[in-house]
Parts: structure tokens; C-alpha cells; sequence
């Protein structure tokens, strides 16, 4: 397996295309041969558009950037699963070996009310940025940070931060959420600032600003875990956990706060 | 070709007390007063380190900030794939690392083709990073007592890399993104998302906005501003195939190139060891392994030619650990010019693995051996992971096959040391500008350059361009500047649309990509530059005529914006191929073979290229005018590079 010695696949593609957010979609058929298990899917799809483009055809808008999984900026169903088959891995990061020869491929834009489909398969996944708006941040303006070393920080709470911290901003786990619930990227930024030492001053307001914005935006958590299954991260569940118990805790530690003015 | 002087306004002390130079400088320079600066408007094109960490800044100075990006959120910038970490001088680790050091190393690694006054600077503010950014939350490794871990990586002796496990550009970008967005939320800072620029306005010498187009909904607009700061990163997919993302172009700088910007040192490329051999012509771009990993994997390659058995079945004596055996001294952590050209040189000789014998080995048997799987896993498992998805191979119990790949470019448009360009107004700022690698960067200092121009330098220098202007209002959009500059951008979006070709974007890209891999690679002559000289234009020829871009200008049409940044990579190669060719001297990342040691290692020629090499647009198919800022070395002795 892999070696550049790939193996040759033949596909039968049903893509999503629709020209716009009030036009109406539909699946199209495309048949390929010849697609190397040694390519990544969106180089599948690359050679798909070179296809179209030859024969005269407008090639399927999807969006990618980075292609190693970091960037965030993929976002397909395939086959009903956000982001593929593969655990733990971003569309970009799938590759071809996971298919097989004859395969029927499903491919779809993320689904959910919250992300409107621009055109083809991209969607608009801008709520995510009001979330950090509201308080995915330590204000710490430039110039004003003490020494790096100052204040230590136990390598569990960092390593755990970091758990956290790891999160691409997809949009995977809303997509995978029969609610369409944004619990997962929330909690993930939420705990990451809320487990480091830096982050305390914040914690009660961030906490229940970010969770606010996100129950504006996005369905409600009921503890499907659908998220973490679909996460290229495989961010832990635990974080959900702790910002409900953050939530609720910041709703009376506000008022407090409040009161000591 | 001219020889004028340049001013790179360098601090009027900088050879005779460096070490003060940057503080002094900034004594000197204006300040804007807190209540005046919000009657200034800044752009910032470009959201990533450098684009970020200035526009957070800013805003928190108090400046009108707009800031534009053609990804959906300022996350995504290509800055978040960065992996090894961010070099501080803070000497945590006690191995006798300081500022001078740093910059000492910053400068030998640069092959004396910095300004020393930039890389000192860089150097004095890389500990203030590392606070800022432990403030805003990085995770950063940390030690059992909760104090900052750090690593060592190629060209240093010294352990000061910052690291946060292999994404540490991703948890920097996300603490400059959160600055950036809480300045949002406080409505200093405006953001524009998926919104290219597409021209820079010019008025009277000085910059005065840009032009841009919504990608989704092709709305060309203007937009006005005192300042016009470009953060949009390097060219490496001139190469068409590199490290860089996607999207990565060089159409925001070369559009302001092309309005009077000088562009300089376009032939420093930086081709990154270890990146994964391509596999197919399918291929869209080459996945980086951290050097990082350098510190432990063992480079090796069979002595023999052709060598088909499996990196198990080969025993000790028929391999050549080439870089242990030639350079003893730094051994597998010798800088990344240095590790590619002696990769290159074992491929080519014809001692390459791989089924296309395309690579050589990066090996953990022993590290795994001496320290246990565990401990390689924790250090290393996220790039063990993301190996084995896009290869299907085990590092763990099989040897990575890794091959150099274009990674950085150290060119870019002009700046003088308070980070402005020749046109006044317009900043230049990470990896767009040419400033501070010289003609090698070294491992993890991109980070640190990124953020250093956006925290802590930018937010200084522009206050003494602006200072001066207090009571003028930004142009008006609707003067004729802006209009014939929206004019012009919108004539070119269609002429796209009209070419009605017969083939892709991409079609031309790769096919360009090949012959600047080829000619201006790791290893150029003047035959080949020359020859790419002649292939370049001819192949823009038949871009021009016979590329297809299908669709229309008024939805997101993903094959347009490629069209034109294709366009401005094939001038962009013209000129690389031009500066390669007058640069008779091998110097880090630039190899000509006419200029080599007896041992192969690269050789300057000081006498005649310690220069910085700012070439003028002339206009459409006219050459650049070559304007040259000689270098000076004050506090760090020009030797021949040796990392034996």
C-alpha cells in the first residue's frame, strides 16, 4: 500500500451543485477512471474539474487551502459523513486507498442551517467567528505580558489546553450534530483559555458570552457525541462537559463579580 | 541597470552601538497622540501572523483598522500550517544563548545578505513574542515544573525554539486571530472576509488604498486609508508545487510592484529538507515534516546506486548517514539550504528511495531505540500521524522517505528599516517583505519575523509616517485614482472570462511550475536561467490566449481568481529568473554552480554581490530596472559558511 505504487480506482461521483443560496441544487453524476489510491480526495476532485473544464463544463466550486489538515477550510459530506470515512482526519487529509474500484462516492456540502450554501460545496461558516467574538480571547494587549515564565502553568493543564486548543474551526461537529449544535468548537475554545492560568480573570464572562452567542447561531447539545465522532481533532467530548458546568456556575459567579464592584 | 543609493533609513547609531540602536531609533521617531490616532485609517491586507498580530495592535493603539482576506475567516491564513516552533532568545534553557546570538546565527545562517540593523532588532524583540504570546494562551510544550520547554533546530547550537507539539504556527495564528477579533468586537477593527486585493492605489508617489474584489459576489470596490500595510505572505507557488497552501499567491505584492514598489531578491527561495517525495502528476502540493524531527531522525541514503531493498534490509555498513559524515559538527541540524542541496546531490547521483527514487531516508530506529516509542510519539505523533495518512506507511517501524520542496521565500517587496516601501504610505510586513533572512532563513524564524514586524515594529514605525499628516483626510474613493484603478481591475477580471481558451488555469500553472523547479531550483546556471528566460514569455504567450476560465465575474468563480494570480506568478518568474541570472554567486538559498567550493558547499562573492538587489517595474514587457542597497557587515565577520 502507498509506496507511490497506487493502485488505479474507478468512481461514480454524485456531487452536489447548486449556482447560488436561493437557487435550487441538485446531484450530479460524474463517472472518473484511472484516479490513483496514492491521491488525496481533493486531488480526486481537482482532476474531476480539470475534466469539466475540458469539456466545456463549469467545475465544482469546493473549498480547500492548506491540504495537511490544519487549515480548516475543507468541509464535504462524503457519503454522509462529515469529513469521510477516515477518523480523525480532515477531508484534505483523506486519501484515495480508503475507497475502492467501483466505488459510488456521495458528496455534499456541510449540512446545517447555520452554514447557508454559497454556491456548489461551499458554505458560509461565518457564525463561528461571532462566537470567538464574544470572548475567544485573554485581554492582553501588546506590549502588556509579563515575563513568559513568570507564572508556571502544570504541564497536565497546558497539555489538556492544548487538547483543546487543537481545534481547525471546520465546522465538522455542527455538521455532524443532528441539532446542529456547536457545542464541540465552543467548549474547545472556551477551555482552552479557561484551563490556563492566563485565562482566569475572563472565565466567568467568556464562558457565558460564548455559549450565549453560539445558542443564537447554532441548535442546542444534547449529548449526541456525533461531534467528536466527526472531528478531524478528535477533540474530547470532556470539554462539553466542563463548559456546561462553567455555563451554569457563570451565571451566578457573573452576578457575584457584579456585586463586588 | 543602476547603481543609485537607496535609504533604507537604518538608525543613525546602528555600527557604532547596535545593541541601543532599535530603542534609540524609536526615540527619534513621531509619535501620534492617543486621542489623534483615531483619525487615522490603516489597511492591512492579509490576516495571518504578520497581517494579525499588526492589525490587533493597531486597533488597540486606537487606528481605524480595515482588514481584508480572501479566506472565510482570518484563521484560516497559510500561517496556521507552520509546525516547529518560534526561536526567543530568552536563554530559559541556560546553554548560553542571547540576543547577540541570535542574531549572530540569524545573520551567518542568512549568508551575510541581511541588513544587520533589521536582524539585530528581530532578535531583541523575539523575547517580548514569547511573552505575548504565553499571555494571550499559546499552549506552549511546557516542562514537569510548569515552566517553557524548547527545542534546538537547524543552524543553532542552542536550544531556543518555542514550540507548541508540531502546530505551533496554529496555536500563534490563534492567539494573534483572538487579538484581532476581540479588537473587532471593540470595533477598532473592520473585517473583510473573502475579499482580494486586487490593485493598489497610487496618487501623487504615495499609496493611498486598494482595490478589491468580493469573491462572491465579484463587487469590485475601493477603499481609502492613510496607511496600506501588505501581510500577504510568500511566492512559492511560483513553483506551482511547494509547501505553501492553495491559495498562497504573490498578486496583492506583485499589484503593488507593479505600481512603483520595488521588489527585492526575487531568487531567495527557501527549498525545506524534508517534505514527502510527490507520488503522481496528480499531485497539488507537497506536505512539510517538521525539521523539527531532524533533532531526532537520522538522514541516511545507501552507498549503492539503485539501491531496491527495504530500509530494514539494509545493514549499517551500506549506509551513508551524508550529513553526519560530512558536516560532524552540526550533523543532522545543519540549515536547511545545506541539508537540501545534499539531498539533491545523493538523488542525483542516482542513490535515491522510493519506488520513483525520488527521496532519502529520515530514520527513528534509534531514537526509538534509545528513548522508547512513547516518548518519540509524544513528541512527534501528530507528524507520525499525518505521514502515514498521506503515504500509508509506518514511520514507527519504516524510515520516512522525505525530499526537499520550495517552503519560503526570503524576497520581497522593498522595505527600509522602519518596514515601508519606496512608494510612501505602503508597509510591507512577514513574509512579503525581503527584510530580515537574508538569503536563508533559518528554521523557526518565520514565526518570529511575522509577529515581530506585526507586535512590535509596524505598530511604531507607522505612527512617523503618519504623525506628520494629522488634519488630512484619506483620499476620496470616488477620485480618479480610484476609479481608473476599479476600471482596470474590472477590464482585467473580464478579459479572463473572454480568452475562451482550451485550457485550465491549472494547465498553465503546473507547466510553469516545471520550469522554474527546473531552472531556478535548488541549483541554477546560466544556461538554464537563461533558457527559462526564453520559456517563461512564451509560455505567458499562450496563457494569454488560450487559457479557458468558464463561468461568469458575479459568483464565486474559483478558476478566475486563480487566472490572475497565475498571470502575476509568470511575471513574478520572468523577474526571478533575471535577479538568479545577475547574481553570479552562490549565497543560501541561491546556488549558482559556477560558484561552488572545492567541496560543493555554496561561495560567495562578496566584492561583487553584498548587495540587496530592489528592482523598479518598467512597465508591461519592459525589464526591471535594478536598484542596488549595499550591505555592510559592522558586528559579525564575514566568513565562508562551515558547518563542520
Amino acid at each position: 500500500m502507498g509506496s507511490g505504487a497506487g493502485v488505479d480506482l474507478r468512481l461514480t461521483l454524485k456531487v452536489w451543485r447548486q449556482d447560488g443560496p436561493s437557487n435550487r441544487g441538485r446531484f450530479e453524476t460524474y463517472k472518473l477512471e484511472a484516479i490513483s489510491t496514492d491521491a488525496s480526495f481533493l486531488e480526486m476532485l481537482d482532476v474531476l474539474n480539470e475534466g469539466l473544464i475540458e469539456s466545456g463544463e463549469v467545475p465544482v466550486v469546493f473549498e480547500s487551502d492548506c491540504r495537511e489538515g490544519i487549515c480548516g477550510t475543507c468541509n464535504l459530506m462524503i457519503n454522509g459523513r462529515a469529513h469521510g470515512p477516515q477518523k480523525g482526519t480532515a477531508t484534505c487529509q483523506l486519501h484515495m486507498r480508503q475507497f475502492s474500484d467501483g466505488d459510488e462516492i456521495v458528496i455534499e456540502p456541510w449540512r446545517a442551517a447555520s452554514f447557508p450554501i454559497i454556491r456548489d460545496l461551499a458554505v458560509d461558516r461565518s457564525p463561528l467567528d461571532e462566537i470567538i467574538k464574544a470572548g475567544g480571547y485573554i485581554s492582553v494587549s501588546t506590549g502588556a505580558a509579563p515575563d513568559a515564565n513568570l507564572t508556571p502553568v502544570p504541564k497536565e493543564a497546558s497539555d489538556t489546553a492544548f487538547d483543546a486548543a487543537a481545534c481547525i474551526g471546520c465546522g465538522a461537529c455542527v455538521a455532524a450534530c443532528p441539532n446542529s449544535a456547536a457545542q464541540l468548537f465552543t467548549s474547545a475554545k472556551v477551555q482552552h483559555m479557561n484551563l490556563v492560568p492566563q485565562g482566569q480573570a475572563e472565565r466567568w464572562k467568556r464562558t457565558e458570552a460564548m455559549v450565549d452567542t453560539m445558542e443564537q447561531y447554532f441548535g442546542s447539545c444534547t449529548n449526541h457525541g456525533e461531534c467528536h465522532e466527526a472531528c478531524p481533532k478528535e477533540i474530547p467530548l470532556d470539554f462539553i462537559a466542563w463548559t456546561n458546568r462553567d455555563y451554569i456556575k457563570s451565571k451566578g459567579k457573573n452576578r457575584k463579580l457584579a456585586g463586588q464592584k | 541597470m543602476t547603481t543609485e543609493t537607496i535609504n533604507s533609513k537604518l538608525p543613525k547609531d546602528w555600527k557604532t552601538n547596535i545593541d541601543d540602536a532599535w530603542t534609540n531609533h524609536k526615540f527619534d521617531m513621531k509619535l501620534v497622540n492617543p486621542a489623534n490616532k483615531r483619525k487615522f485609517d490603516v489597511i492591512v491586507v492579509g490576516s495571518g501572523l504578520a497581517g494579525s498580530s499588526a492589525a490587533a495592535t493597531l486597533g488597540e493603539l486606537g487606528y481605524n483598522v480595515k482588514v481584508f482576506s480572501y479566506h472565510d475567516s482570518p484563521r484560516r491564513a497559510h500561517s496556521i500550517a507552520a509546525q516547529g516552533g518560534i526561536n526567543g532568545a530568552k536563554n530559559y534553557q541556560n546553554d548560553g544563548d542571547s540576543v547577540h546570538r541570535l542574531f549572530y546565527d540569524t545573520v551567518k545562517g542568512g549568508d551575510y545578505r541581511s541588513r544587520e540593523a533589521n536582524v539585530h532588532r528581530l532578535a531583541e524583540v523575539s523575547v517580548d513574542i514569547i511573552d505575548q504570546a504565553t499571555a494571550q494562551g499559546v499552549p506552549f510544550a511546557r516542562d514537569y515544573g510548569g515552566l517553557l520547554d524548547n527545542r534546538s533546530f537547524g543552524g543553532a547550537q542552542v536550544s531556543r525554539t518555542f514550540y507548541a507539539r508540531g502546530q505551533t504556527g496554529q496555536q500563534l495564528l490563534l492567539g494573534a486571530y483572538s487579538a484581532l477579533m476581540r479588537q473587532v468586537a471593540l470595533g477598532s477593527v473592520e473585517m473583510y472576509n473573502r475579499t482580494e486585493m486586487l490593485d493598489l492605489v497610487v496618487h501623487d508617489g504615495a499609496a493611498r488604498g486598494i482595490v478589491v474584489r468580493d469573491v462572491i459576489s465579484g463587487e469590485i470596490s475601493a477603499h481609502s486609508a492613510h496607511a496600506v500595510v501588505l501581510a500577504t505572505g510568500g511566492y512559492g507557488n511560483v513553483y506551482y508545487l511547494s509547501t505553501n497552501a492553495m491559495m498562497c499567491n504573490v498578486t496583492a505584492a506583485w499589484r503593488a510592484h507593479r505600481k512603483g514598489a520595488m521588489f527585492a531578491n526575487p531568487c531567495y527561495t527557501q527549498i525545506h529538507p524534508t517534505c514527502i517525495p510527490s507520488s503522481d502528476e496528480f499531485q497539488s502540493k507537497l506536505t512539510l515534516m517538521s525539521e523539527s524531527l531532524r533533532n531526532d531522525g537520522r538522514i541516511w541514503a545507501p552507498k549503492g546506486f539503485d539501491d531496491a531493498r527495504s530500509a530494514g534490509d539494509i545493514p549499517d555498513g551500506d549506509r551513508d548517514y551524508y550529513l553526519e559524515r560530512k558536516y560532524p559538527a552540526f550533523g543532522n541540524l545543519v540549515p536547511r539550504d545545506v541539508a537540501s542541496r545534499n539531498a539533491k546531490t545523493v538523488v542525483d547521483e542516482g542513490r535515491g528511495i522510493g519506488p520513483l527514487k525520488n527521496g532519502v531516508f529520515l530514520d527513528f530506529a534509534d531514537a526509538i531505540a534509545r528513548d522508547g516509542k512513547d516518548t518519540i510519539a509524544a513528541k512527534y505523533g501528530n507528524l507520525f500521524d499525518m505521514y502515514e495518512r498521506i503515504t500509508g506507511e509506518d514511520p514507527y517501524s519504516q524510515p520516512m522517505r522525505i525530499y526537499p520542496a520550495t517552503h519560503y521565500t526570503m524576497g520581497g517587496l522593498w522595505v527600509d528599516y522602519e518596514l515601508q516601501s519606496n512608494l510612501p504610505g505602503l508597509f510591507c510586513i512577514g513574509e512579503a517583505n525581503f527584510s530580515d533572512h537574508g538569503a536563508n532563513r533559518l528554521g523557526a524564524s518565520a514565526l518570529m519575523q511575522g509577529l515581530a514586524d506585526g507586535y512590535f515594529v509596524l505598530p511604531y514605525t507607522i505612527g512617523n509616517y503618519l504623525a506628520p499628516q494629522l488634519g488630512d483626510e484619506a483620499m476620496d474613493t470616488t477620485e480618479e485614482a480610484f476609479v481608473t484603478s476599479m476600471q482596470d481591475v474590472e477590464a482585467q477580471t473580464q478579459r479572463w472570462l473572454s480568452i475562451r481558451g482550451t485550457k485550465s488555469v491549472d494547465y498553465f500553472h503546473r507547466e510553469l511550475g516545471k520550469i522554474v523547479w527546473d531552472r531556478i531550483g535548488m541549483a541554477r546556471n546560466k544556461t538554464g536561467l537563461e533558457k527559462a528566460l526564453d520559456e517563461i514569455p512564451s509560455l505567458k504567450e499562450e496563457f494569454y490566449k488560450d487559457v479557458r476560465v468558464l463561468g461568469s465575474a458575479n459568483t464565486l468563480n474559483q478558476s478566475l481568481e486563480k487566472a490572475g494570480r497565475v498571470a502575476d506568478f509568470f511575471e513574478l518568474a520572468e523577474l526571478k529568473a533575471r535577479d538568479a541570472l545577475h547574481r553570479e554567486e552562490s549565497c543560501g538559498g541561491h546556488f549558482r554552480e559556477e560558484s561552488q567550493t572545492d567541496t560543493g558547499e555554496a561561495l560567495r562573492d562578496d566584492d561583487n554581490f553584498s548587495y540587496v538587489a530592489a528592482w523598479d517595474w518598467n512597465g508591461e514587457g519592459e525589464a526591471q530596472t535594478l536598484h542596488k542597497e549595499e550591505l555592510e557587515s559592522v558586528h559579525v565577520e564575514r566568513t565562508q559558511r562551515s558547518y563542520k
